[in-house]
């Protein structure tokens, strides 16, 4: 009997029936998340409703030393949630209850399964919402969101995850469960576990910050000829001291596949469009729209188009927001990419993207937050011509070194996962990784949550960040193995 | 299984929260990705194993993913050829093959469903023990209709009253016929009185929506065949269908029979649109007479998933003066009808009752308005449930109709459910 076929008789014991899947046709509906380019099979996997169950399940991991990730709705973008052939994948969609909500002290607590947008339509006839919103988010976990600090449009003025997470109920990779709050004093423990993508434990309880609604909200569409003149227009209104909720960008690419895929009825013709979403109290609103709408005719808008009504402001972000998946319609495979640029390097970071598209034969369609610099080039390829998903991931690597060239970064929001580990070293030194090593070895000294993830090379806990000298004591005791 | 078809699908994830068996479970081989996914498998060689054809089974076909997919996957293309290959290569249980024969031999035929009406009020009174003999058998009592009204005939042609502007076919359909006969009689009234020629062709039969749905392809071309050939005969302007299940099939029948040029020519000849649709289309001209009474309005996933038919039922009712339109929470996701689903899934055709059951008490509305008889049915039997008594169902052709006519809106949803059958339980 292997380790695994022992763990999980024992994981049987302590689940409800139905919640441990082992039937091979089953395991592997699970084999990846939002990124299919990355694929394993899980070990085990368990569907627990409980935090005591969540407990049960990582004490028993422990216990047979077996490594274990967690899931909530699969919908990540760079393989975070990808499964351990040896290991417990355990999935929270079971847990989606709304456990309380507290209008007058504007917090919710919540369960990791229930999805992003359900706590908003919780909360919606009272005034309120929370605030981050990715694209995803009819369908991402709140869960997720904490492991990957989620952003989403309206992170430019609202911030992301992080800044909207009062507390979490967490098991440690010890099979403990720990309350973490913002309000702690000392360490800021959750800030250092909001992001941790899974490697410092599983959220359970999540208590979130409930947002005022605005008073006012304006969305404006711009459309230009091309992308630069779009650029120059984001700069310019972030110059004029105007903080938009969210400014986001399409090139003409991303125009049509959300053209073809839900009819938004953007301007034809449009080079590039801009969605500026102003909101706050209503003075404030009108005011700054009229900046914007003038900064935007004066950078070349040949069409600007506001929304009236809620219906319309929907209609415009629809086409923003199903992009990344409406690009299924123009192309058979694309990679999603996720990079951070400074502002003002935006115009020049897009050119040297034009630039990788001719050099490699590989179309690129760009969607973005373009007010905080983060791009989503999606690069598209037929898996049917041989040698295209290989160049389609140079491409996509050599967008992330454009990034970093220009004092960016390799991921805005979707995370590190196992997809652009390899890409760490390019931002951080050997001391810089060791130092996140010894945070990481502090919750979880076995290296059995979501091993594999973030970090290029997996290391041991107990090893000192820097020259490695000799052999590893556990090593040399053959209880691990050195990569 | 098209491997085409299958690889639109870029597992985004947007369908997951509109999928009703993953809203009742939340696990992934039961979300529209998972069985995607689990096709894929198949395609690529993985023989057809009991624990596929089950989440294959339990999918109730109802298309929301269909409308949540921003990538355009043809779910529905996709679980209809699957469901084929699961009758062609899965074995079932034997009591499972007898539940099906059983259904498929009788609802596709409106003469044995009328033998039914005696047996079916006898089956109410014997629902728990036919439900420990088989639970589909008790799903099927439990969801008779008490009191079905006596059967309407509908003479061959109803003449448009007023200038004619259009000459519409009138599919009368099998469950629909048979079990709410008034919804037919005041579908062609209401067709008739704006000014249509309604044909209703006496030799009609079922329109296979049934068996295309379960993926019994030979019989379902059968009866798509039969159906065009009748309608085809009729020659109307379009034909009018006041069954979204029916209607849904009907559309795809050019698909159904596209093995065969001139079959699936014939096919896409004809103008199928679903009653709510046609009336937008045509306009109104008839004058809707006040009807004071709040109503919610229950979208069937086979009209609005299926067709995209949504605005139109509503702006149909709103236009109706005194008539109060209220929304159910969770409208895109299925009451658990879906066809013959509540029969073969009974369990879970239940839970998902239960839980739009909730959500339709909570709107307060005096009658529920449902454009499927199998919805009816099942909202109906999921409020008797609760204990929420017998709740009044009426389809959008009896609101208009009482409406055009003048008549009180306490006529709505009396029968069938009111009266003596419903106190037994």
């Amino acid at each position: 009997m292997s380790v695994l076929e022992r763990l999980t008789e024992r994981l049987t014991a302590v689940l409800p029936p139905d919640a441990v899947v082992t039937d091979p046709v089953r395991l592997r509906t699970y084999e990846c998340d939002g990124l299919t380019v990355h694929r394993a099979v899980p070990g085990v996997v368990v569907l627990p409703e409980t935090t005591e169950q969540v407990a049960a399940v990582v004490r028993l991991c422990r216990e047979h030393g077996v490594p274990f990730v967690a899931r909530g709705s699969g919908t990540g973008l760079s393989g975070g949630a990808l499964p351990r052939t040896d290991g417990v994948l355990v999935v929270t969609s079971r847990m989606r209850r709304i456990v309380e909500i507290d209008v007058p002290d504007r917090r919710a607590v919540v369960e990791p399964g229930v999805t992003n947008l359900a706590i908003t339509e919780a909360v919606r006839d009272q005034g309120y919402y929370y605030a981050p919103d990715p694209s995803s988010q009819q369908v991402c976990s709140i869960g997720g969101n904490v492991a990957e600090n989620s952003g989403g449009a309206h992170c430019l003025k609202y911030g992301f995850t992080v800044n909207h997470v009062l507390a979490a109920e967490i098991v440690t990779p010890d099979g403990d469960v720990v309350e973490l709050s913002a309000g702690d004093p000392g360490y800021d423990l959750l800030g250092a576990f909001v992001g941790s993508e899974g490697t410092l434990g599983i959220a359970t309880k999540i208590t979130v910050r409930l947002s005022r609604a605005p008073e006012a909200v304006t969305t404006l569409l711009a459309a230009f000829t091309g992308i630069e003149a779009g650029g120059h227009a984001v700069s310019a209104i972030i110059a004029a001291g105007v903080v938009p909720a969210a400014i986001e960008m399409m090139d003409a690419l991303a125009i049509e596949a959300a053209e073809a895929a839900v009819h938004c009825g953007y301007p034809a013709g449009a080079g590039a469009v801009l969605v500026v979403e102003l909101d706050g109290p209503r003075a404030e609103v009108e005011h700054q729209f009229a900046a914007v709408e003038r900064i935007c005719r004066d950078s070349g808008a040949f069409e600007i188009r506001t929304a009236a009504s809620g219906e319309e402001r929907a209609a415009i972000w629809k086409g923003r927001k199903s992009a990344f998946a409406a690009v299924g319609r123009i192309s058979p495979a694309y990679i999603v990419q996720d990079g951070v640029v400074p502002r003002t390097a935006l115009p020049r970071v897009l050119a040297g993207i034009d630039r990788l598209q001719e050099e490699y034969g590989i179309r690129v369609a760009n969607v973005f937050h373009a007010g905080d610099g983060n791009l989503h080039p999606l690069v598209l390829f037929d898996d049917a011509v041989p040698g295209e998903r290989e160049r389609a991931e140079t491409v996509s690597g050599r967008i992330l070194d454009l990034c970093v060239e220009h004092g960016g970064s390799i991921t805005g929001e979707h995370g590190v996962g196992v997809d652009k580990s390899r890409y760490m070293p390019r931002m951080f030194t050997e001391d810089d990784l060791g130092t996140m090593q010894l945070l990481r070895c502090a919750f979880d000294p076995e290296g059995l949550a979501n091993p594999g993830k973030v970090f290029p090379t997996p290391r041991l806990c107990g090893e000192a960040p820097g020259v490695r000298t000799g052999v590893h004591p556990l090593v040399e005791a053959g209880l691990a193995e050195q990569f | 299984m098209d491997p085409e078809l299958i690889k639109d699908c870029v597992h985004c994830g947007f369908c997951l929260p509109t999928c009703p068996t993953y809203v009742l479970w939340g696990e992934e081989m039961d979300s529209p990705r998972g069985r995607i996914h689990l096709m894929g498998q198949h395609t690529e060689g993985t023989p057809l194993t009991g624990a596929m054809a089950g989440h294959f089974d339990a999918c109730l076909g109802c298309m929301a993913c269909v409308t949540a997919c921003p990538s355009g996957v043809r779910y529905d293309r996709l679980i209809e050829q699957t469901r084929a290959v699961v009758e062609r290569e899965h074995v079932r249980r034997p009591d499972e093959r007898a539940v099906r024969a059983l259904v498929f031999a009788l609802f596709p035929y409106r003469r044995r469903l009328r033998a039914m009406r005696l047996p079916m009020r006898l089956g109410r009174r014997l629902q728990p023990f036919l439900e420990r003999v088989n639970p589909s058998l008790g799903a099927m009592a439990e969801l008779a209709p008490a009191d079905v009204p006596r059967p309407v005939r509908l003479p061959p042609l109803v003449r448009a009253r007023g200038p004619r502007r259009a000459r519409v076919g009138l599919l009368t359909g099998c469950v629909q016929g048979e079990f709410f006969p008034q919804v037919n009689a005041a579908t062609a009234r209401v067709l008739a009185l704006e000014g249509c020629d309604v044909v209703i062709p006496p030799r009609q039969g079922c329109c296979g929506a049934l068996s295309l749905h379960s993926g019994r392809e030979a019989e379902a071309r059968r009866f798509a065949r039969r159906t065009v050939a009748v309608f085809g005969r009729a020659d109307v302007d379009a034909v009018v269908v006041n069954a979204a299940g029916c209607g849904s099939s009907m559309k795809t029948y050019a698909e159904v029979l596209a093995d065969d040029p001139a079959w699936a020519a014939r096919a896409g000849a004809l103008r199928i649109r679903d009653l709510a649709e046609f009336l937008a289309e045509l306009g109104p001209a008839a004058e809707r007479r006040p009807l004071p009474v709040s109503v919610a309005y229950h979208d069937a996933c086979h009209l609005a998933h299926a067709q995209g038919v949504r605005a139109q039922p509503r702006d149909l009712l709103r236009a109706v003066p005194g008539l109060e339109l209220r929304e159910v929470a969770e409208a895109a996701i299925c009451c658990g009808s879906a066809g013959t689903y509540n029969l073969f899934q009974p369990r879970a055709a239940r839970e998902l009752g239960d839980r739009k059951a909730e959500r339709v008490l909570a709107t307060g509305a005096e009658v529920l308005v449902s454009a499927n008889p199998g919805c009816s049915m099942q909202i109906a039997a999921a409020v008797r449930r609760a204990g929420g008594g017998e709740i009044r169902v009426a389809h959008t052709a009896e609101v208009l109709d009482a409406s055009l006519r003048g008549l009180d809106p306490g006529v709505l949803g009396r029968s069938p459910g009111a009266g003596k059958a419903r106190t037994k339980r």
